[in-house]
């Protein structure tokens, strides 16, 4: 079966529960005094689609989102970005324009975008009306997804329609140009000068 | 901000950024500023195109030709990474590696009477080469093979040469090599500026070229290595380490002043806003008393539509003018690349010469370089001060990084950054230190 690699960054104001539902996704748990500013390093799931696997290299913001310092490198090369936002937090939906916007700034063109109104467990104090957001991720053709990290509600289903909406295959990626890494055993081929 | 920090770092280049990180790794607290939006300083790469049109003050906007302006990210301090370097290390025992992609440099080659001529990289392409006679190519040959084999602890290997005494002039004549094959070891493979470690002992120069030819034996066709989207990403990789680990990062913040309180460092102060620490790291830009000019580099960016005459064509390379052939002092060199690398619009080649200025008038030294580039479509002239710190930072706390100077790779940014170490903590960097310090992989490459 063939492997893809696609890379996805989350994207989203300080508290939202982004490291919450990456954390949910890869290793189905939550931890609720998840270190606000300590994120994971490198977080990879695969998952078959159709006739493919889907290996998601997951990039949290590490808190670099914290002062809206993240880098160029953050978004280089992703298939798709999460942008979440707090259902309980007004101001974080009203962010999310900024996000999107620097999202397009930086962002590869074609790049897959999810909208998620994360914490849906806490309806009681909801802030965002599911519709609003609805309406607005209509608008801009992006995916749109309550979740709770914390109940586990809709997680794997952003990740299954993310897939879903990955063309099916990309030239752009699968070309010669593509460099390699560094490995700590790279290949010994033995060449000797003179 | 407002808060107390073991180390606040200012400007995020290249040395600021892996200091931070180690610090971070480390466990220290550490608050990393710039003055610009954007991370890198003098190690970023510029994009897009129009950023660096602006930068140089060229007056208009890039013509069509140049294609799309967001397809360009262009470096101001052309360098390669030695495949078995000091940074390679650091990247590798850090995994900053997982956030980049490399290529391999195409070719290495040398300026010879006016011709270039190809670094050999395996045997065949040595006995073929035209840099130097068969007898000649026999005693390098014995020359290289005693060098690769030197081992300092293992007097066997030494065959007479005391590593710490005898100069490298010594050891060349006790190879009986000639000029033309001491300026290429020297120059091409040990990597040196000017002539003045010919009277060194000759352990410095064994080692580099135990270096190149470890580097060369990793991926084959020539020591170096370059990451796409260009070098600018070396610093935000290791910027995303210091994060992880708790790093806390601001950038486009204006640094108003360095607090002192008995002639120690105490403090930040950015927008009214004072941030107390204990140690301060920063570039020569944050600290204009505390640095001295050691001299100047000339860098030209030169965009070209062609790959450069006489190199097979290849779409990177690096060109060595060893200074002994244009009657200078030091080197010359040519770092190019392409968009094979994300660096450049489709088809279009970027050549950077630089050089360490020896007259007052520093384009004309660079001439020999220019001329094998032509036709050159846009050239980036600079001429820029490199500072080193007046100070060690033992009674203020304040340590300072050098200006990156003209060689062409990273090993002496690599011992900047372990001297810095060094007067920071009172003990010997070790690279164990730099490894990670809990699982912070997760998921099946963990
Ligand atoms: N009730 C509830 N709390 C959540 C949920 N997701 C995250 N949290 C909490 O929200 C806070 C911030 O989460 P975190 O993942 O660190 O957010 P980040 O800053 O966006 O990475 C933490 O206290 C989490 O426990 C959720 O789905 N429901
Ligand atoms: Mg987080």
């Amino acid at each position: 079966m063939a492997l893809r690699e696609l890379k996805v960054c989350l994207l989203g104001d300080t508290g939202v529960g982004k490291s919450s539902i990456v954390w949910r996704f890869v290793e189905d748990s939550f931890d609720p005094n998840i270190n606000p500013t300590i994120g994971a390093s490198f977080m990879t799931k695969t998952v078959q689609y159709q006739n493919e696997l889907h290996k998601f290299l997951i990039w949290d913001t590490a808190g670099q989102e914290r002062f809206r310092a993240l880098a160029p490198m953050y978004y280089r090369g992703s298939a798709a970005a999460i942008i979440v936002y707090d259902i309980t937090k007004e101001e974080t939906f009203s962010t999310l324009k900024n996000w999107v916007k620097e999202l397009r700034q930086h962002g590869p063109p074609n790049i897959v975008v999810a909208i998620t109104g994360n914490k849906c467990d806490l309806n009681d104090v909801r802030e965002v009306l599911e519709k609003d957001a609805k309406d607005y991720a209509d608008s801009i053709h992006a995916i749109f997804v309550e979740t709770s990290a914390k109940n586990a509600i809709n997680i794997n289903e952003l990740f299954i329609e993310i897939s879903r909406r990955i063309p099916s295959t990309d030239a752009s990626l699968t070309s010669a140009g593509k460099g390699f890494k560094l490995r700590r055993q790279p290949s010994v081929t033995k060449h000797s000068c003179c | 901000m407002n808060e107390e920090y073991d180390v606040i770092v200012l400007g995020t280049g290249l040395t600021e950024c892996i200091l931070s990180g180690i610090m971070s790794v480390n466990g220290k607290k550490v608050l990393h500023m710039d003055r610009n939006t954007y991370y890198g300083g003098e190690s970023a790469s510029i994009t897009p195109l129009e950023d660096l049109y602006k930068r140089f003050k060229i007056p208009g906007t890039p013509p069509e030709s140049m294609g799309r302006g967001r397809d360009w990210n262009v470096d101001l301090i052309p360098k390669f990474l030695m495949a078995n370097g000091q940074l390679v290390n650091m990247l590798q025992l850090t995994e900053v590696t997982r956030y980049m992609d490399f290529k391999m440099i195409e070719g290495s080659f040398v300026y010879k009477g006016g011709k270039i001529f190809k670094v050999p990289s395996t045997e065949a392409e040595a006995l073929a080469s035209g840099l130097m006679g068969l007898f000649e190519k026999r005693r390098f040959r014995k020359f290289l093979l005693s060098c690769t084999t030197f081992d300092e602890k293992d007097p066997k290997t030494l065959e007479g040469v005391d590593p710490k005494k005898t100069t490298m002039r010594d050891m060349y004549k006790k190879f009986d090599l000639g000029q033309d094959v001491i300026d290429f070891t020297g120059h091409a493979l040990a990597l040196y500026r000017t002539d003045d470690y010919l009277d060194q002992p000759c352990l410095e120069t064994i080692n580099r070229i135990k270096l190149y030819s470890e580097s060369l034996a990793r991926y084959g066709k020539s020591p170096y290595l370059y990451p796409l989207y260009g070098l600018g990403e070396l610093p935000q990789g290791f910027a995303r380490l210091s994060a992880i680990y708790g790093g806390t990062y601001m950038l486009n913040k204006p640094i108003e002043e360095i607090v002192f309180e008995n002639g120690r460092v105490i403090g930040v102060k950015s927008e009214g806003e004072v941030a107390r620490c204990k140690q301060l790291i920063c570039d020569p830009s944050y600290v204009p008393n505390q640095v001295t000019k050691v001299g100047q580099v000339i860098r030209v960016i030169c965009i070209l539509s062609h790959p450069i005459k006489n190199t097979n064509d290849v779409n990177s390379c690096q060109i060595i003018i060893p200074q002994n052939q244009v009657n200078r002092k030091s080197d010359i060199y040519v770092c190019m690349i392409s968009s094979a690398h994300n660096v450049a619009a489709q088809g279009k080649y970027i050549a950077i010469v630089s050089t360490t200025v020896e007259t007052s008038d520093p384009e004309r030294e660079i001439k020999p370089a220019l001329e094998l580039l032509e036709p050159v479509e846009q050239k980036f002239v600079s001429i820029s001060d490199m500072y080193a710190p007046t100070d060690l930072g033992t009674e203020s706390q304040v340590f300072i990084s050098r200006t990156y100077d003209a060689t062409t790779h990273f090993e002496t940014t690599c011992d900047d950054i372990k001297d810095i170490y060094k007067r920071m903590m009172g003990s010997e960097f070790d690279f164990e230190e730099m490894k990670r310090k809990k699982c912070d992989i997760f998921g099946e490459d963990q």
